[in-house]
């Protein structure tokens, strides 16, 4: 456990240096502070609170940004230690290779979970001080958002593992990292809809439908907070998907949970075989 | 005497590549030996197995008794190792690399220090190790090698991109570490540094041991004639092949210096004769195969058979 730490320590430490702890915070911090304001504009009187519209927003926002910074941290890290040649330093040493990947593994959240948490929270603290009024649920759903936003890139630091773990080349693993960025977060949704008006309900049920979303990390975070309470999904326009989809967001926590635990089964399988 | 590292014929193949055949070979406390070859002959491998880094396909491979594949920790502190080419975090200070590098093998409380002391960076200690030069870095690995007094050093091509005055250093600091018990098994192909600072050469090719012995004795096998070379006064030349009675192979470089190639026998003849009266030669001086002649002798020799 004390390895552990130690290389979760060293990865952060690398991060603050590299300066990748404080591009992420800021990014996250920018994006979310224009959302929060922009977003906080045309709420009016139609009933859905501001920190509600946030939510929304944030949860659209960290779609596309938190797989891309967890797969920018975690694709290099395996084999681009290998290719500094301080991966078979670091073996020399009395270290497991399962504790090298959980290492980092708990090194790389510790990053995204600060940039996710200062970077959000920057956005609430900037809500409170316009002296906006929002209910307990609404702070709930924030707090969720931003832990279930983790949780998404926790599934993609796992993802970039595997990526990182199986390929022999760091240009390959930039390359491969990209390409699942794009499915996951834009094609598979275009191809589902797709699939969905071209067979007019016919085969495709609401069973399958579920099942084809928990298939995508990224769908089931968006139906996790989007569709998550009633004022929100009312606020999201997915209020409908709510009726119709029987997922609960336990079921979807548990799916996200599957999505980190499979990649990094897999990841820490094609490791302990590599050669070096 | 008790082995710290002992190879059964051991082998390891990639795919159809041999990359190690059949080696066989044991270190003991104390020991310097130098793995000796072409880039590609099997010396990194041979290191990779003793780290347990990659397992023989077949034979058996004993790292302080242990197998090494094993992972055993409490082997894994007793060995030092240097990667042939390792590039640290440029990011980070030297004294912070090394610290971790200590903390992860359980050593000492401020190891670190005492260390960047030795290998004289403690100037350049909390600098990152981006602005090192060359020969810093490989000091900083050699550093992060001797944490915690290993009983095994293993170093791959360590001496690679330091200047001389660096290459003395290092091997002042291979031989305290020498003179402490410890076993350095180090790799090079600059061959003729390994003079005086390996007690042993093992000599790879192709995957497999070719030569294994002190450099006395690798002399003694090969057979290698020592070069003698004779100065004589401006136009004295002639004179010198005539009294040496023009034996066959005699080499004469210009006018005043010949140079002879003796087999062991004929040196001890030819000296006898030139501590008699009027020899006709002012300086005379003897050059002992060196360890490029050796490493070409055993490569034809092997090519040969």
């Amino acid at each position: 456990m004390n390895t552990i730490l130690l290389l979760a320590a060293k990865e952060v430490r690398e991060g603050l240096r590299n300066r990748w702890v404080l591009a992420a915070t800021g990014l996250l911090a920018a994006l979310a502070l224009t959302l929060a304001f922009l977003g906080s504009a045309p709420t009016g009187t139609v009933g859905a609170g501001a920190l509600d519209v946030t939510v929304v927003s944030l949860a659209s926002l960290t779609i596309f940004i938190v797989p891309l910074i967890a797969l920018l941290i975690s694709h290099d890290a395996i084999v681009g230690e290998i290719d500094r040649g301080t991966m078979t330093l670091l073996l020399s040493y009395p270290v497991r290779r399962s504790q090298v990947l959980f290492g980092k593994f708990f090194g790389h959240i510790a990053i995204l979970a600060f940039a996710t948490c200062v970077g959000y929270g920057l956005a609430a603290v900037a809500l409170i001080a316009t002296g906006i009024a929002a209910g307990a649920g609404s702070w709930a759903a924030f707090m969720a958002m931003t832990a279930s936003s983790v949780l998404l890139g926790a599934v993609f630091v796992a993802i970039g593992y595997l990526v990182s773990a199986l390929v022999v080349d760091r240009g390959t693993a930039g390359g491969i990292a990209i390409a699942i960025w794009l499915v996951f977060v834009v094609l598979y949704d275009m191809a589902l809809l797709g699939v969905l008006v071209a067979d007019k309900g016919q085969f495709v049920g609401g069973g399958v439908l579920d099942a084809l979303l928990l298939f995508n990390p990224t769908d089931a975070y968006r139906l996790l907070n989007l569709a998550g309470s009633g004022d929100i999904a009312a606020a999201s326009g997915m209020a409908g998907t709510v009726q119709s989809a029987a997922l609960a967001p336990a079921a979807l926590v548990a799916a996200l949970a599957a999505w980190v635990a499979a990649p990094m089964a897999l990841a820490a399988l094609a490791f302990s075989r590599r050669e070096l | 005497m008790s082995l710290n590292v002992e190879l059964k014929s051991v082998a390891r193949r990639y795919g159809r590549v041999r990359a190690v055949d059949d080696v066989s070979f044991s270190a003991g406390p104390g020991e310097v030996i130098a793995l000796v070859g072409h880039n590609g002959a099997g010396k990194t491998t041979l290191i990779k197995l003793m780290l347990g880094l990659a397992r023989p396909t077949s034979g058996s491979v004993a790292v302080l008794g242990q197998d090494p594949a094993a992972g055993d920790s409490a082997v894994r502190r007793r060995l030092g190792y240097l990667p042939e080419t390792v590039s640290f975090n440029p990011a980070l200070t030297g004294r912070e690399t090394l610290r971790f590098y200590v903390r992860l093998k359980g050593g000492r409380k401020d190891e670190e220090g005492a260390l960047l002391e030795r290998l004289g960076l403690a100037h350049a200690a909390d600098r990152r190790v981006g602005t090192y030069s060359k020969g810093m870095r490989q000091r900083l690995g050699l550093a992060q090698a001797m944490i915690g007094t290993p009983a095994i050093l293993l170093l791959d091509e360590p001496t690679t991109g330091l200047d001389p005055e660096l290459r003395q250093q290092f091997y002042a600091i291979v031989r305290e570490m020498q003179a402490a018990g410890a076993t350095v098994l180090l790799s090079s192909h600059a061959l003729n540094e390994l003079e005086g600072n390996a007690g042993r050469v093992v000599i790879m090719n192709e995957g497999r041991k070719i030569a294994d012995g002190t450099l006395d004795e690798l002399r003694h096998i090969a057979k290698l004639p020592t070069k003698i070379r004779l100065k004589t006064a401006e136009g004295g030349a002639r004179r010198l092949r005539q009294w040496m009675g023009e034996p066959a192979g005699l080499r004469q470089v210009n006018g005043h210096i010949v140079e002879l190639d003796a087999t062991p026998e004929d040196k001890a003849a030819f000296l006898r004769r030139t501590t008699g009266e009027g020899a006709p030669f002012e300086d005379l001086d003897m050059v002992p195969p060196g360890l490029d002649e050796l490493y070409a002798h055993f490569l034809s020799a092997r090519a040969a058979r």
